[in-house]
Protein backbone atom coordinates (compact mmCIF):
# COMPACT_ATOMS: atom_id res chain seq x y z
CA UNK A 1 0.00 0.00 0.00
CA UNK A 2 1.27 2.98 -1.04
CA UNK A 3 1.03 5.83 1.86
CA UNK A 4 0.43 9.63 1.24
CA UNK A 5 1.19 11.56 5.02
CA UNK A 6 3.26 8.51 6.09
CA UNK A 7 6.21 6.82 5.21
CA UNK A 8 7.14 3.35 6.40
CA UNK A 9 10.36 1.15 5.90
CA UNK A 10 12.21 -1.83 7.11
CA UNK A 11 15.86 -2.73 8.16
CA UNK A 12 17.35 -5.46 10.27
CA UNK A 13 13.87 -6.43 11.81
CA UNK A 14 13.11 -3.06 12.51
CA UNK A 15 9.73 -0.89 11.19
CA UNK A 16 10.55 2.85 10.86
CA UNK A 17 7.33 5.11 10.20
CA UNK A 18 7.31 8.55 9.77
CA UNK A 19 4.50 10.86 9.91
CA UNK A 20 5.18 12.48 7.14
CA UNK A 21 3.37 16.42 7.02
CA UNK A 22 5.73 18.75 7.68
CA UNK A 23 4.20 21.87 6.44
CA UNK A 24 1.25 20.99 8.87
CA UNK A 25 3.22 19.55 12.17
CA UNK A 26 2.59 16.31 10.91
CA UNK A 27 -1.36 16.76 12.68
CA UNK A 28 -3.22 14.02 12.97
CA UNK A 29 -5.84 13.61 10.72
CA UNK A 30 -7.86 10.79 9.94
CA UNK A 31 -5.68 9.74 6.46
CA UNK A 32 -2.63 9.64 8.63
CA UNK A 33 -4.30 7.95 11.66
CA UNK A 34 -5.15 4.86 9.06
CA UNK A 35 -2.48 5.17 7.52
CA UNK A 36 -0.55 4.99 10.53
CA UNK A 37 -2.97 1.50 11.82
CA UNK A 38 -2.68 0.00 8.17
CA UNK A 39 1.47 0.29 8.71
CA UNK A 40 1.16 -0.56 12.36
CA UNK A 41 -0.69 -3.78 12.20
CA UNK A 42 0.91 -4.77 8.65
CA UNK A 43 4.43 -4.76 10.61
CA UNK A 44 2.74 -6.58 13.73
CA UNK A 45 2.03 -9.41 11.46
CA UNK A 46 5.34 -9.35 9.31
CA UNK A 47 7.44 -11.76 11.98
CA UNK A 48 10.35 -10.59 10.26
CA UNK A 49 9.62 -7.22 11.85
CA UNK A 50 10.32 -6.97 15.75
CA UNK A 51 10.21 -3.94 16.79
CA UNK A 52 8.62 -0.79 15.21
CA UNK A 53 9.43 3.20 15.65
CA UNK A 54 7.34 6.26 14.63
CA UNK A 55 8.87 9.51 14.24
CA UNK A 56 7.79 12.59 12.97
CA UNK A 57 9.68 14.58 10.17
CA UNK A 58 10.30 17.89 10.43
CA UNK A 59 9.99 20.18 12.95
CA UNK A 60 7.61 18.11 14.65
CA UNK A 61 7.02 14.78 16.18
CA UNK A 62 3.16 15.50 16.05
CA UNK A 63 1.20 18.77 16.85
CA UNK A 64 -2.02 17.32 17.34
CA UNK A 65 -5.27 16.30 15.82
CA UNK A 66 -6.47 18.35 12.88
CA UNK A 67 -8.32 20.84 14.46
CA UNK A 68 -9.64 22.08 10.95
CA UNK A 69 -11.30 18.26 10.40
CA UNK A 70 -12.98 18.57 14.15
CA UNK A 71 -14.04 21.95 13.70
CA UNK A 72 -17.43 21.38 12.59
CA UNK A 73 -18.04 18.06 14.29
CA UNK A 74 -21.11 17.23 16.55
CA UNK A 75 -21.22 15.52 19.60
CA UNK A 76 -23.11 12.77 17.82
CA UNK A 77 -20.70 13.21 14.97
CA UNK A 78 -17.44 12.32 17.44
CA UNK A 79 -19.11 9.68 19.07
CA UNK A 80 -20.31 8.24 15.90
CA UNK A 81 -17.01 8.03 13.89
CA UNK A 82 -14.29 5.40 14.12
CA UNK A 83 -11.66 7.95 14.91
CA UNK A 84 -10.98 6.38 18.38
CA UNK A 85 -10.96 3.22 17.42
CA UNK A 86 -7.83 3.38 15.36
CA UNK A 87 -6.15 4.37 18.47
CA UNK A 88 -7.13 1.17 19.77
CA UNK A 89 -5.71 -0.82 17.08
CA UNK A 90 -2.77 0.99 17.97
CA UNK A 91 -2.87 -0.03 21.70
CA UNK A 92 -3.62 -3.78 20.66
CA UNK A 93 -0.28 -3.80 18.62
CA UNK A 94 2.17 -6.73 20.39
CA UNK A 95 5.15 -5.74 18.47
CA UNK A 96 7.14 -3.30 20.83
CA UNK A 97 6.72 0.43 19.46
CA UNK A 98 9.29 3.32 20.31
CA UNK A 99 8.83 6.94 19.94
CA UNK A 100 11.72 8.85 18.42
CA UNK A 101 9.74 12.15 19.75
CA UNK A 102 11.96 14.70 17.37
CA UNK A 103 10.24 18.07 18.18
CA UNK A 104 6.65 19.21 19.39
CA UNK A 105 4.29 16.24 20.72
CA UNK A 106 1.23 18.15 21.90
CA UNK A 107 -2.58 16.87 22.01
CA UNK A 108 -2.78 13.88 20.18
CA UNK A 109 0.64 14.06 19.19
CA UNK A 110 1.50 13.52 23.07
CA UNK A 111 -1.10 10.87 23.26
CA UNK A 112 0.55 9.14 20.38
CA UNK A 113 3.82 9.09 21.62
CA UNK A 114 2.39 7.70 25.49
CA UNK A 115 0.77 5.05 23.28
CA UNK A 116 4.14 3.76 22.60
CA UNK A 117 6.17 1.24 24.59
CA UNK A 118 9.05 3.74 25.11
CA UNK A 119 9.56 7.22 24.45
CA UNK A 120 12.83 8.37 23.11
CA UNK A 121 12.88 12.57 23.26
CA UNK A 122 15.45 15.12 21.44
CA UNK A 123 16.61 17.94 23.63
CA UNK A 124 14.21 20.38 21.32
CA UNK A 125 11.27 18.14 21.78
CA UNK A 126 8.00 19.59 24.14
CA UNK A 127 5.08 17.51 25.55
CA UNK A 128 1.94 19.09 25.90
CA UNK A 129 -2.04 18.74 25.95
CA UNK A 130 -2.96 21.56 25.56
CA UNK A 131 -6.75 20.51 24.20
CA UNK A 132 -8.40 23.21 27.28
CA UNK A 133 -7.09 26.41 25.72
CA UNK A 134 -9.46 25.17 22.46
CA UNK A 135 -12.22 24.51 25.20
CA UNK A 136 -11.84 20.89 25.16
CA UNK A 137 -9.68 18.39 26.86
CA UNK A 138 -7.77 15.37 25.91
CA UNK A 139 -9.86 12.46 24.43
CA UNK A 140 -7.23 9.76 23.55
CA UNK A 141 -5.86 8.59 26.18
CA UNK A 142 -4.32 11.97 27.68
CA UNK A 143 -5.74 12.14 30.82
CA UNK A 144 -5.18 8.91 31.76
CA UNK A 145 -1.80 7.44 30.52
CA UNK A 146 -0.11 11.08 31.19
CA UNK A 147 -1.39 10.25 35.04
CA UNK A 148 -0.53 6.94 35.18
CA UNK A 149 3.50 8.16 33.91
CA UNK A 150 3.95 11.09 35.77
CA UNK A 151 1.00 11.53 38.51
CA UNK A 152 -1.85 13.04 39.62
CA UNK A 153 0.08 16.51 40.51
CA UNK A 154 1.82 16.95 37.28
CA UNK A 155 -0.96 15.42 34.79
CA UNK A 156 -3.44 17.87 36.45
CA UNK A 157 -0.81 21.24 36.07
CA UNK A 158 -0.22 20.08 32.55
CA UNK A 159 -3.84 19.28 31.26
CA UNK A 160 -5.78 22.13 33.44
CA UNK A 161 -3.09 24.61 32.68
CA UNK A 162 -2.35 23.29 28.97
CA UNK A 163 1.71 24.62 29.28
CA UNK A 164 3.72 22.06 27.69
CA UNK A 165 7.09 20.78 29.02
CA UNK A 166 10.63 20.21 27.64
CA UNK A 167 12.02 17.05 26.92
CA UNK A 168 14.62 16.91 30.03
CA UNK A 169 11.70 17.85 32.34
CA UNK A 170 9.69 15.13 30.47
CA UNK A 171 12.54 12.88 31.01
CA UNK A 172 13.00 13.90 34.63
CA UNK A 173 9.14 13.01 35.64
CA UNK A 174 9.35 9.81 34.08
CA UNK A 175 7.74 10.21 30.47
CA UNK A 176 10.59 9.70 28.86
CA UNK A 177 13.55 7.56 29.02
CA UNK A 178 16.27 8.95 26.92
CA UNK A 179 16.94 13.06 26.22
CA UNK A 180 19.27 13.01 23.24
CA UNK A 181 20.14 15.99 20.96
CA UNK A 182 17.53 16.51 17.76
CA UNK A 183 20.06 14.91 15.12
CA UNK A 184 20.56 11.57 16.57
CA UNK A 185 17.28 10.92 18.25
CA UNK A 186 16.08 8.56 15.84
CA UNK A 187 19.72 6.58 15.34
CA UNK A 188 18.97 6.05 19.09
CA UNK A 189 15.57 4.72 18.70
CA UNK A 190 16.82 2.45 16.00
CA UNK A 191 19.67 1.63 17.82
CA UNK A 192 17.44 0.37 20.53
CA UNK A 193 15.31 -1.40 18.71
CA UNK A 194 17.80 -3.43 17.09
CA UNK A 195 18.84 -3.96 20.68
CA UNK A 196 14.80 -5.16 20.94
CA UNK A 197 14.99 -7.15 17.94
CA UNK A 198 18.21 -9.43 19.03
CA UNK A 199 15.86 -10.63 21.83
CA UNK A 200 13.81 -13.95 21.67
CA UNK A 201 10.41 -12.51 19.91
CA UNK A 202 7.57 -14.39 22.18
CA UNK A 203 9.50 -13.56 25.20
CA UNK A 204 9.16 -9.57 24.37
CA UNK A 205 5.39 -10.14 23.32
CA UNK A 206 5.16 -11.42 26.25
CA UNK A 207 6.77 -9.31 28.40
CA UNK A 208 5.43 -5.84 26.50
CA UNK A 209 1.87 -8.07 26.99
CA UNK A 210 3.14 -8.39 31.29
CA UNK A 211 4.26 -4.86 31.53
CA UNK A 212 0.87 -3.20 30.48
CA UNK A 213 -1.17 -5.71 32.11
CA UNK A 214 0.35 -3.50 35.51
CA UNK A 215 -2.33 -0.89 34.45
CA UNK A 216 -5.42 -2.26 34.24
CA UNK A 217 -5.19 -4.83 37.11
CA UNK A 218 -4.89 -5.36 40.74
CA UNK A 219 -1.16 -6.71 41.87
CA UNK A 220 -2.65 -9.94 42.52
CA UNK A 221 -3.83 -10.45 39.07
CA UNK A 222 -0.83 -8.88 37.32
CA UNK A 223 1.63 -11.04 39.14
CA UNK A 224 -0.61 -14.14 38.30
CA UNK A 225 -0.73 -13.16 34.77
CA UNK A 226 3.37 -12.82 34.64
CA UNK A 227 3.63 -16.11 36.28
CA UNK A 228 1.88 -17.36 33.64
CA UNK A 229 3.61 -15.77 30.95
CA UNK A 230 6.79 -16.97 32.37
CA UNK A 231 5.80 -20.30 32.50
CA UNK A 232 4.73 -20.39 28.66
CA UNK A 233 8.52 -19.03 28.16
CA UNK A 234 9.65 -22.57 29.17
CA UNK A 235 7.69 -24.14 26.72
CA UNK A 236 9.98 -22.27 23.65
CA UNK A 237 12.96 -23.18 21.97
CA UNK A 238 14.16 -19.72 21.86
CA UNK A 239 15.17 -20.15 26.21
CA UNK A 240 16.76 -23.02 25.64
CA UNK A 241 18.77 -21.38 23.19
CA UNK A 242 18.89 -18.64 25.75
CA UNK A 243 20.11 -20.72 28.63
CA UNK A 244 22.49 -22.83 26.73
CA UNK A 245 24.24 -19.58 25.04
CA UNK A 246 24.51 -17.78 28.64
CA UNK A 247 25.96 -21.07 30.55
CA UNK A 248 28.74 -20.98 27.18
CA UNK A 249 29.56 -17.84 27.19
CA UNK A 250 28.23 -17.16 23.05
CA UNK A 251 25.71 -14.96 22.03
CA UNK A 252 21.90 -16.25 21.80
CA UNK A 253 20.36 -16.81 18.34
CA UNK A 254 16.91 -16.85 18.46
CA UNK A 255 14.37 -17.91 16.10
CA UNK A 256 11.03 -17.10 17.60
CA UNK A 257 10.11 -20.41 18.49
CA UNK B 1 13.86 47.83 8.03
CA UNK B 2 15.15 48.46 11.68
CA UNK B 3 16.02 52.09 13.08
CA UNK B 4 17.32 51.63 16.43
CA UNK B 5 19.96 49.10 14.94
CA UNK B 6 21.72 49.30 11.69
CA UNK B 7 22.57 45.71 10.30
CA UNK B 8 24.99 44.55 7.60
CA UNK B 9 25.99 41.57 6.12
CA UNK B 10 28.81 40.77 4.14
CA UNK B 11 31.16 37.40 3.35
CA UNK B 12 29.38 35.47 6.07
CA UNK B 13 28.84 38.14 8.70
CA UNK B 14 26.28 39.94 10.32
CA UNK B 15 27.13 42.97 11.52
CA UNK B 16 24.73 44.63 14.25
CA UNK B 17 25.11 48.48 15.37
CA UNK B 18 23.01 49.35 18.14
CA UNK B 19 22.18 52.63 17.33
CA UNK B 20 21.15 55.24 19.86
CA UNK B 21 24.14 56.78 19.77
CA UNK B 22 22.53 60.16 21.98
CA UNK B 23 21.98 57.99 24.97
CA UNK B 24 25.04 55.35 24.70
CA UNK B 25 22.74 52.86 22.67
CA UNK B 26 20.31 52.42 25.68
CA UNK B 27 17.60 49.58 24.81
CA UNK B 28 14.51 50.68 24.17
CA UNK B 29 11.22 48.23 23.61
CA UNK B 30 12.16 48.85 20.37
CA UNK B 31 15.42 48.34 20.41
CA UNK B 32 15.03 45.16 22.59
CA UNK B 33 12.28 43.82 19.74
CA UNK B 34 14.81 44.82 16.38
CA UNK B 35 17.38 42.96 18.39
CA UNK B 36 15.10 39.86 18.88
CA UNK B 37 13.97 40.04 15.13
CA UNK B 38 17.31 40.26 13.66
CA UNK B 39 19.06 37.70 15.66
CA UNK B 40 15.99 35.15 15.18
CA UNK B 41 16.90 36.30 11.52
CA UNK B 42 20.36 35.71 11.62
CA UNK B 43 19.89 32.26 13.36
CA UNK B 44 18.04 30.51 10.48
CA UNK B 45 20.20 32.26 8.02
CA UNK B 46 22.73 30.27 6.53
CA UNK B 47 24.43 32.51 5.14
CA UNK B 48 25.07 33.78 8.18
CA UNK B 49 28.34 32.45 9.40
CA UNK B 50 29.37 34.52 12.22
CA UNK B 51 27.55 37.89 14.27
CA UNK B 52 29.42 41.03 15.63
CA UNK B 53 27.35 42.90 17.75
CA UNK B 54 28.83 46.60 18.42
CA UNK B 55 27.48 49.96 19.42
CA UNK B 56 27.55 53.54 17.57
CA UNK B 57 29.38 56.63 19.09
CA UNK B 58 31.21 56.58 22.60
CA UNK B 59 29.33 53.71 24.04
CA UNK B 60 28.54 50.04 23.37
CA UNK B 61 25.16 49.93 25.24
CA UNK B 62 24.11 51.48 28.33
CA UNK B 63 21.12 48.73 28.92
CA UNK B 64 18.04 49.88 30.02
CA UNK B 65 16.46 53.25 28.63
CA UNK B 66 15.01 54.20 32.15
CA UNK B 67 12.73 57.17 30.28
CA UNK B 68 11.45 54.38 27.82
CA UNK B 69 10.11 52.49 31.36
CA UNK B 70 8.59 55.32 33.26
CA UNK B 71 5.09 54.90 33.07
CA UNK B 72 5.27 51.53 31.75
CA UNK B 73 3.88 48.10 33.11
CA UNK B 74 4.64 47.10 36.53
CA UNK B 75 5.84 43.78 36.47
CA UNK B 76 9.61 43.84 35.45
CA UNK B 77 9.40 39.77 35.24
CA UNK B 78 6.94 40.39 32.36
CA UNK B 79 9.07 42.51 30.92
CA UNK B 80 12.22 41.09 30.83
CA UNK B 81 10.36 37.57 29.41
CA UNK B 82 9.11 40.16 26.79
CA UNK B 83 12.14 41.94 25.65
CA UNK B 84 15.88 40.96 27.06
CA UNK B 85 15.34 37.34 27.89
CA UNK B 86 15.13 36.47 24.33
CA UNK B 87 17.68 38.31 23.07
CA UNK B 88 20.15 36.44 25.27
CA UNK B 89 18.79 33.31 24.97
CA UNK B 90 18.98 33.74 20.87
CA UNK B 91 23.24 34.47 21.65
CA UNK B 92 23.52 31.65 23.52
CA UNK B 93 21.87 29.44 21.72
CA UNK B 94 22.25 30.54 18.14
CA UNK B 95 25.29 27.37 16.75
CA UNK B 96 27.33 30.09 14.81
CA UNK B 97 29.57 32.10 16.63
CA UNK B 98 28.70 35.57 17.99
CA UNK B 99 31.45 38.73 18.97
CA UNK B 100 30.98 41.53 21.06
CA UNK B 101 33.16 44.79 19.97
CA UNK B 102 32.83 46.34 23.10
CA UNK B 103 33.76 50.31 22.00
CA UNK B 104 32.86 52.01 25.30
CA UNK B 105 30.57 51.68 28.39
CA UNK B 106 29.09 48.62 28.89
CA UNK B 107 26.00 49.13 31.58
CA UNK B 108 23.63 47.11 33.56
CA UNK B 109 21.96 45.02 30.62
CA UNK B 110 24.14 46.44 27.91
CA UNK B 111 27.12 44.75 29.97
CA UNK B 112 25.05 41.52 30.04
CA UNK B 113 24.66 41.67 26.52
CA UNK B 114 28.39 42.06 26.04
CA UNK B 115 29.01 38.70 28.28
CA UNK B 116 26.07 36.99 26.41
CA UNK B 117 28.61 37.06 23.16
CA UNK B 118 30.94 34.13 22.45
CA UNK B 119 33.82 36.22 22.41
CA UNK B 120 34.64 39.67 23.81
CA UNK B 121 37.15 42.10 22.14
CA UNK B 122 37.57 45.42 23.87
CA UNK B 123 38.56 48.85 22.62
CA UNK B 124 41.04 50.34 25.65
CA UNK B 125 38.05 52.55 26.30
CA UNK B 126 35.78 49.87 26.83
CA UNK B 127 34.34 49.62 30.28
CA UNK B 128 31.56 47.07 32.21
CA UNK B 129 29.50 48.11 34.98
CA UNK B 130 27.16 45.89 36.41
CA UNK B 131 25.21 49.01 37.59
CA UNK B 132 21.86 47.40 38.51
CA UNK B 133 22.75 48.15 42.23
CA UNK B 134 22.78 51.24 42.42
CA UNK B 135 18.89 51.90 41.89
CA UNK B 136 18.35 48.61 44.07
CA UNK B 137 17.93 45.81 41.56
CA UNK B 138 19.46 42.86 40.72
CA UNK B 139 21.69 42.02 37.79
CA UNK B 140 19.19 40.56 34.93
CA UNK B 141 19.72 39.72 31.51
CA UNK B 142 21.80 36.58 32.36
CA UNK B 143 24.41 38.64 34.19
CA UNK B 144 23.92 36.36 36.87
CA UNK B 145 24.38 33.67 35.34
CA UNK B 146 27.14 34.80 33.00
CA UNK B 147 29.87 36.54 35.64
CA UNK B 148 30.25 33.66 37.53
CA UNK B 149 31.38 31.43 35.15
CA UNK B 150 33.66 34.28 33.39
CA UNK B 151 35.46 35.65 37.14
CA UNK B 152 33.93 33.16 39.62
CA UNK B 153 31.81 33.78 42.39
CA UNK B 154 33.65 35.64 44.58
CA UNK B 155 34.71 38.56 42.01
CA UNK B 156 31.16 38.30 40.53
CA UNK B 157 29.47 39.05 43.84
CA UNK B 158 32.26 42.22 44.37
CA UNK B 159 31.00 43.32 40.62
CA UNK B 160 27.33 42.99 41.15
CA UNK B 161 27.41 44.53 44.51
CA UNK B 162 29.64 47.73 44.65
CA UNK B 163 28.74 48.09 40.75
CA UNK B 164 32.24 49.88 39.77
CA UNK B 165 33.47 50.46 36.22
CA UNK B 166 36.03 47.72 35.07
CA UNK B 167 38.17 49.18 32.27
CA UNK B 168 39.85 47.08 29.41
CA UNK B 169 42.73 46.40 31.12
CA UNK B 170 41.43 44.14 34.40
CA UNK B 171 38.30 43.27 32.12
CA UNK B 172 41.19 41.34 30.20
CA UNK B 173 42.93 40.58 33.51
CA UNK B 174 39.65 39.07 35.19
CA UNK B 175 39.05 37.40 31.69
CA UNK B 176 35.78 39.38 30.82
CA UNK B 177 36.50 39.81 27.76
CA UNK B 178 39.73 38.16 25.55
CA UNK B 179 41.01 40.51 23.82
CA UNK B 180 42.03 44.78 24.28
CA UNK B 181 42.80 46.34 20.77
CA UNK B 182 43.66 50.40 20.45
CA UNK B 183 40.23 52.16 20.11
CA UNK B 184 40.98 52.93 16.34
CA UNK B 185 41.63 49.06 15.67
CA UNK B 186 38.52 47.68 17.25
CA UNK B 187 36.54 47.03 14.47
CA UNK B 188 39.19 46.54 11.42
CA UNK B 189 40.18 43.76 14.37
CA UNK B 190 36.96 42.54 15.47
CA UNK B 191 36.20 42.19 11.18
CA UNK B 192 39.11 40.07 10.63
CA UNK B 193 38.39 37.82 13.95
CA UNK B 194 34.64 37.49 12.24
CA UNK B 195 36.32 36.79 8.94
CA UNK B 196 37.97 34.03 9.78
CA UNK B 197 35.46 32.54 11.75
CA UNK B 198 32.98 32.87 8.91
CA UNK B 199 35.34 30.99 6.85
CA UNK B 200 35.23 28.36 9.65
CA UNK B 201 33.60 25.01 9.89
CA UNK B 202 30.05 26.77 11.33
CA UNK B 203 28.19 23.34 12.39
CA UNK B 204 31.56 22.46 13.95
CA UNK B 205 31.46 25.69 16.11
CA UNK B 206 28.12 25.54 16.49
CA UNK B 207 28.17 21.73 17.97
CA UNK B 208 31.57 23.12 20.18
CA UNK B 209 28.90 25.90 21.96
CA UNK B 210 26.06 23.56 22.25
CA UNK B 211 28.04 20.94 24.11
CA UNK B 212 29.88 23.55 26.34
CA UNK B 213 26.64 25.15 27.10
CA UNK B 214 25.46 21.32 28.30
CA UNK B 215 28.49 20.88 29.74
CA UNK B 216 28.27 23.97 32.24
CA UNK B 217 25.44 22.03 34.19
CA UNK B 218 25.88 18.51 33.74
CA UNK B 219 28.50 15.61 35.40
CA UNK B 220 31.85 14.52 33.42
CA UNK B 221 30.13 11.61 32.40
CA UNK B 222 27.23 13.17 30.90
CA UNK B 223 29.33 15.53 29.25
CA UNK B 224 31.60 12.55 28.04
CA UNK B 225 28.26 10.95 26.46
CA UNK B 226 26.68 14.25 25.27
CA UNK B 227 30.07 14.79 23.07
CA UNK B 228 30.35 11.73 21.56
CA UNK B 229 27.09 12.92 20.04
CA UNK B 230 27.95 15.90 19.21
CA UNK B 231 30.66 14.30 17.41
CA UNK B 232 28.98 11.88 15.32
CA UNK B 233 26.82 14.74 14.14
CA UNK B 234 29.80 16.68 13.17
CA UNK B 235 31.47 13.61 11.52
CA UNK B 236 28.92 13.80 9.15
CA UNK B 237 29.50 17.04 7.67
CA UNK B 238 30.91 17.94 4.08
CA UNK B 239 33.00 20.85 5.97
CA UNK B 240 34.74 17.03 8.18
CA UNK B 241 35.34 15.93 5.43
CA UNK B 242 36.93 18.90 3.40
CA UNK B 243 38.87 19.11 6.68
CA UNK B 244 40.15 15.71 6.21
CA UNK B 245 41.02 16.06 2.61
CA UNK B 246 42.60 19.22 2.95
CA UNK B 247 44.98 17.76 5.26
CA UNK B 248 46.23 14.55 3.72
CA UNK B 249 46.27 17.02 0.22
CA UNK B 250 48.58 19.70 2.47
CA UNK B 251 46.20 22.72 1.86
CA UNK B 252 44.34 25.35 3.32
CA UNK B 253 40.44 23.97 3.72
CA UNK B 254 37.76 25.69 2.33
CA UNK B 255 34.49 25.06 4.94
CA UNK B 256 30.65 26.13 3.28
CA UNK B 257 29.54 25.77 7.02
CA UNK B 258 27.83 22.39 6.38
Amino acid sequence: MAYQNITAATEDGVAVVTLNRPDVLNALNQTTMNELVDACEGFDRDEAVRCIVITGAGRAFAAGADIKEMAGASAPQMLAGYRFQQWERIRKITTPIIAAVNGLALGGGCELAMLCDIIVASETAQFGQPEINLGIMPGAGGTQRLTRAIGKYRAMEMVLTGRPIPARQAEAWGLVTKVVPPEVVLDEAKGMAREIAGKAPVAVRLAKESVLKAFDTHLEGGLDFERKCFYLLFATEDRAEGISAFLEKRKAIFKGR
Amino acid sequence: MPDTIIVEQSGGVMAITLNRPDVLNAVNDQMAGELRDTLRQGTRDAAVRCVVITGAGRGFCSGQDLRDRAGGPTSYREHLHATYNPVISLIRTMEKPVLAAVNGVAAGAGCSLALAADLRVASERASFIEVFSRVGLVPDSGSTWFLPRLVGLGKALELAYLAEPVDAQEALRLGLVNRVVPHEDLMAKTMDLAQRLAAGPTRAYGLTKRAMTYALRSTLEDALDYEAHMQEVAGRTADHREGVTAFLEKRQARYEGR
